[in-house]
């Protein structure tokens, strides 16, 4: 049985890098059962951009921290399977779990400040990644390793634009400023040359002249390094420029999947179509804002309903049944039983 | 840090200081019964002598003054003779405090020792059987009476098994010279290993009645901080690159949960200190805590006013000393 | 510990609802309510000492002199738990001792926490030369060790069941006090007191009625922590001789006669001690089930 970290990485190319099946994962609160995220499907192809959308609580973070194994108790992934590359990894044991992470999967998060640990240089969280996973290093001697680590810090750090990277290696995460902090982020994820990388909110901590940088840079090292992204956040504008493909989450399920244009363009979720009315248009200004009514429900024993009845425009008493996904042309589909064709 | 907010900070207890001596001087100068009658006891002498005496102590002076003089002599380490021992007190002082600081050490070590692997246990196994069971010992911990908890340890170790000692400080000890004054030291230094075992087996009772009680608070305070920085972000982005956990738990997590324990149990010293009166009562121990407690007996005011004093500084220091250990652990406050 | 500011923009009346949940969270806590039930026992125990307990605890009897537990060859069924030296019924003077225990915490901690809420309001909110005073009064009793501190005063003022009371109150104080004034900095900016000031409310009525109900729950949860410290402390200091005096049976003063019979008669000093180890642990665990139950923190 060959060991999943030493799968050749062109193995079936039109295959997608990760596959989700009927994801669910649960987590057991005091107050009740709270599932987070239900019967999720979704693909991720090689080298392309997917964007994951949806508001705080649609799951979109847990369904990748699924992925990653980094689910914990009370949480736990209740069903489904989830394909890195062919291999199960709701199969695996925590040891073999571990050897992928950061390997073959990586992932960034929201703040940088908080990501990088304030007491460790950024030396230490770069080389650790790389002394962790890289078999070359691996099997280097002893003394050569870590002078091999860290010309291989230098390097990702230079990829990631930090000027004077040698120098400043030594140095602290408060001593950089939050774009850098960002960079240094990005260069830790991606220092063993992950196939795929999960960046949770990306831009949402930075101001807007910084966002701009970063989503370069990740798309300059998607082509360089020929890596699959997702990118997970809550501002359509984001995703709109930079992801071919996007997948709308809400309350914990897939409500529509698509490729971008068409999906911005035409949308057949009710919910899709009430995110994009609430943003406002740069070219537009005359079209009014229409915020969505409603809150986003509990999901404690939430009964097997739309999850978006509650605040749906259209809802019928149809809708009080477990909604299935609906498959159209060119590879869209939507949680709704009056997408339009 | 940089040297002016360390300066700062020194001078900020000055005034603490001041009042720490003031309120020492005041309570001893206001207390009952004359001071010279205590200290003639039972011996017979003319008013003359009585009169020179009480000019001699500097009793006449209006209550200014005297407090002016006993900062100044508190400076120089002149606290008056004892009435007891008719001695000077910072000699008596002096004499007793080794045995005092080397069972505060030793407790302390002995808490940081179970409270500490403990503590970062019980958070990561939270919510099982050894989270709820250490949960449980702690709170037994800190609802023990120590005097009891100690008694209870000579009812068992020493008069049913009698396995130690139950009182003193060693049964060889007078034949070692005192280098330190600390016996630990001391009895290894000499080479004399039946010596160091008894020290030891004196030490074990006293230390754990008065370590355990501190284990249990500094446990507590180690498991919340624990499980508050397993939380943190970047405990799960550490997880996230695939790190092992061992690497994770005492790199990245164990540093920074250990701040609060290290800071809590410098200011608990003080109270490990007020403890070791205690302590040394019940187990017989020749330090300064047992000196004090006779002292009220025997109305020796100026060593309880010494040794208020005294305990009162060590804690002023200690507390600033935890406030500096704080900022220069803590990488975030550094900036 | 610091209070949600968002549960204050409703009126102190409507805190009723956070009040009712915290109640409702407190009462899930079975150890919690049980310990509650055991220092209620106590409380009880305390207030019909006379009518409970077996004998007259300062009743000797030399024949009956360090007779042991009824379990123990000589013992009896009237004499439970033994006799002490002088032949006095050891469960009778326990039960009394526990009037002296609770009592004497009780009144420290209520003179300690009124006298600490009054300073800290004071100090928190109108700040300036008042705040400077009592802050370093605070960090100067705070030096002192507690139990020399309160050895100290008993020293200057002698022995006696006020004097416990007043010298252990003297420390007590600083903790409510602290707590308090930090509360009180916080809520000072919260809107609803900006517009109390803004219309022109004296600063007493903000302390008494804006702020005051909203320390309360903090101040209560430290209280019965304190509790606790305090009646170790008074065992302590009655175990050393200074604290309650002869014939008052303090359970500390009961452990301290024990102590020269520990070999011969071990029960004396080993129930007295476990009646405190009883308190103490019911007042820890149900001021922790308080706590948990009360933090504003879990609320959300």
């Amino acid at each position: 049985m060959m060991q999943p970290d030493s799968m050749p990485l062109d193995a079936r190319p039109d295959q997608p890098i990760l596959s989700l099946r009927g994801l669910s994962t649960s987590f057991n609160t005091y107050d009740g059962v709270v599932r987070a995220v239900q019967g999720v499907d979704l693909d991720v192809m090689r080298g392309e951009c997917l964007g994951v959308v949806g508001e705080s609580g649609s799951g979109k973070s847990v369904t990748f921290a699924s992925v990653m194994g980094l689910i914990k108790p009370p949480g736990k992934i209740t069903g489904g399977s989830i394909l890195l590359e062919g291999v199960e990894l709701t199969q695996l044991d925590p040891p073999a779990m571990r050897r992928l992470r950061g390997k073959r999967i990586a992932m960034t998060m929201q703040d940088a400040l908080t990501a990088l640990n304030p007491s460790m240089t950024v030396e230490t969280q770069l080389c650790e990644v790389i002394l962790a996973h890289d078999e070359d290093i691996a099997s280097l001697p002893r003394h050569q390793r870590s002078r091999m680590a860290r010309e291989r810090a230098v390097e990702m750090m230079a990829l990631v634009g930090i000027p004077s990277p040698r120098e400043r290696l030594q140095e602290y995460p408060h001593q950089f400023s939050g774009g850098m902090r960002q960079r240094i982020m990005i260069a830790i994820a991606l220092a063993c040359k992950p196939k795929l990388l999960i960046a949770d909110e990306p831009t949402t901590a930075l101001d807007v002249t910084i966002q701009a940088q970063v989503l370069e840079l990740i798309a300059d090292l998607r082509s360089r390094l020929g890596m699959s992204v997702v990118l997970i956040t809550h501002d359509l504008g984001v995703v709109a420029e930079q992801c071919e493909r996007i997948v709308v989450m809400y309350a914990g399920q897939v409500m529509e999947t698509g490729r971008t244009a068409d999906v911005i363009g035409d949308p057949y979720h009710p919910y899709t179509r009430g995110l994009l009315s609430s943003m406002p248009r740069l070219g537009d200004p005359s079209t009014p804002i229409k915020p969505i009514q409603g809150m986003v429900p509990s999901l404690i024993n939430f009964p097997a309903q739309c999850r978006f009845y509650s605040r749906c425009e259209k809802r019928q008493p149809e809708c009080l049944a477990e909604i299935p996904m609906a498959f159209h042309a060119d590879g869209r589909s939507a949680r709704c039983l009056f997408s339009g064709a | 840090m940089n040297l002016g907010k360390f300066i700062e900070r020194l001078l900020h207890l000055v005034p603490v200081l001041l009042g720490v001596s003031l309120i020492a001087f005041l309570m001893m100068a206001v207390t009952p019964g004359d001071p010279v009658e205590i200290m003639l006891g039972d011996q017979q002498v003319t008013e003359e002598q009585r009169i020179a005496l009480r000019e001699d102590m500097g009793l006449d002076l209006p209550l200014p003054q005297r407090f002016g003089h006993f900062l100044k002599n508190a400076v120089t380490g002149d606290f008056g003779i004892s009435y007891f021992h008719r001695r000077p007190v910072s000699q008596v002082i002096l004499e007793r405090m080794p045995a005092t600081i080397e069972l505060t050490l030793v407790s302390l070590l002995v808490a940081l020792l179970v409270a500490i692997p403990l503590g970062v246990l019980a958070a990561v196994k939270k919510n099982t059987l050894f989270d709820r069971v250490a949960t449980l010992g702690s709170l037994m911990g800190i609802s023990l009476p120590g005097f009891w908890f100690g008694l209870l340890l000579i009812l068992f170790f020493g008069v049913t098994l009698q396995i130690l000692p139950v009182s003193g400080r060693s049964d060889l000890g007078s034949s070692i010279a005192p280098v330190t004054h600390f016996l630990l030291i001391d009895t290894l230094l000499v080479g004399n290993l039946a010596a160091f075992r008894s020290a030891v087996a004196h030490l074990v009772m006293p230390a754990l009645t008065l370590g355990l009680p501190m284990a249990a608070v500094l446990m507590r305070v180690t498991r919340t901080s624990m499980l508050e920085v397993l939380r943190q972000d970047y405990v799960t982005f550490a997880e996230a690159k695939g790190l092992a956990p061992m690497r994770v738990l005492f790199r990245h997590a164990l540093k920074n949960a250990l701040i609060p324990t290290v800071t809590v149990a410098a200011l608990e010293v003080g109270s490990l200190l007020g403890g070791s009166m205690i302590v040394e009562t019940v187990f017989g121990w020749p330090g300064l805590g047992r000196v004090v407690v006779e002292s009220i007996f025997t109305r020796n005011y100026p060593l309880i006013q010494a040794s208020i004093l005294l305990y009162a500084v060590i804690y002023v220091l200690l507390n600033f000393l935890a406030d500096i250990l704080y900022t220069v652990l803590n990488p975030r406050v550094r900036l | 510990m610091s209070v949600n500011p968002a549960l204050l923009s409703e009126s102190p009346a409507q805190l009723d609802t956070p009040l009712r949940r915290s109640l409702r969270t407190f009462l899930r806590n079975r150890s919690a309510v049980g310990a509650v039930g055991v220092v209620l026992l106590f409380v009880l125990i305390a207030i019909f000492a006379p009518w409970i307990a077996p004998h007259d605890p300062n009743d000797t009897d030399l024949l009956r002199r360090l007779q042991p537990p009824v379990w123990i060859e000589g013992g009896e069924w009237t004499y439970l738990l033994g006799c002490d030296a002088l032949g006095r019924d050891l469960l009778s003077r326990i039960i009394y001792g526990s009037r002296v225990s609770i009592f004497i915490g009780t009144a420290v901690v209520v003179l300690a926490t009124g006298i600490g809420i009054v300073a800290g309001l004071l100090a928190g909110y109108l700040r300036g030369w008042v705040d400077t005073v009592i802050s370093r009064l605070v960090d100067i009793l705070l030096a002192f060790p507690y139990l020399l501190f309160a050895i100290g005063l008993m020293a200057m003022m002698g022995p006696g069941l006020e004097n416990i009371i007043l010298a252990l109150a003297y420390k007590e104080w600083v903790i409510p006090c602290r707590l308090v004034r930090g509360e009180t900095l916080a809520l000072r900016e919260v809107e609803y007191v900006e517009a109390a000031r803004a219309v022109g409310a004296p600063a007493w009525y903000i302390m008494a009625r804006e702020i005051l109900p909203n320390i309360l729950s903090p101040v209560i949860v430290v209280s019965t922590i304190r509790m606790a410290h305090v009646i170790i402390l008074e065992a302590s200091l009655s175990f050393l001789g200074i604290g309650v005096q002869p014939p008052t049976a303090s359970w500390g003063s009961l452990v301290a006669d024990g102590r020269s019979f520990i070999m011969d008669a071990w029960w004396i000093s080993t129930f007295s001690g476990f009646a405190i180890l009883a308190l103490v642990l019911a007042i820890n665990v149900a001021s922790q089930g308080l706590r948990d139950a009360f933090d504003p923190r879990l609320q959300e």
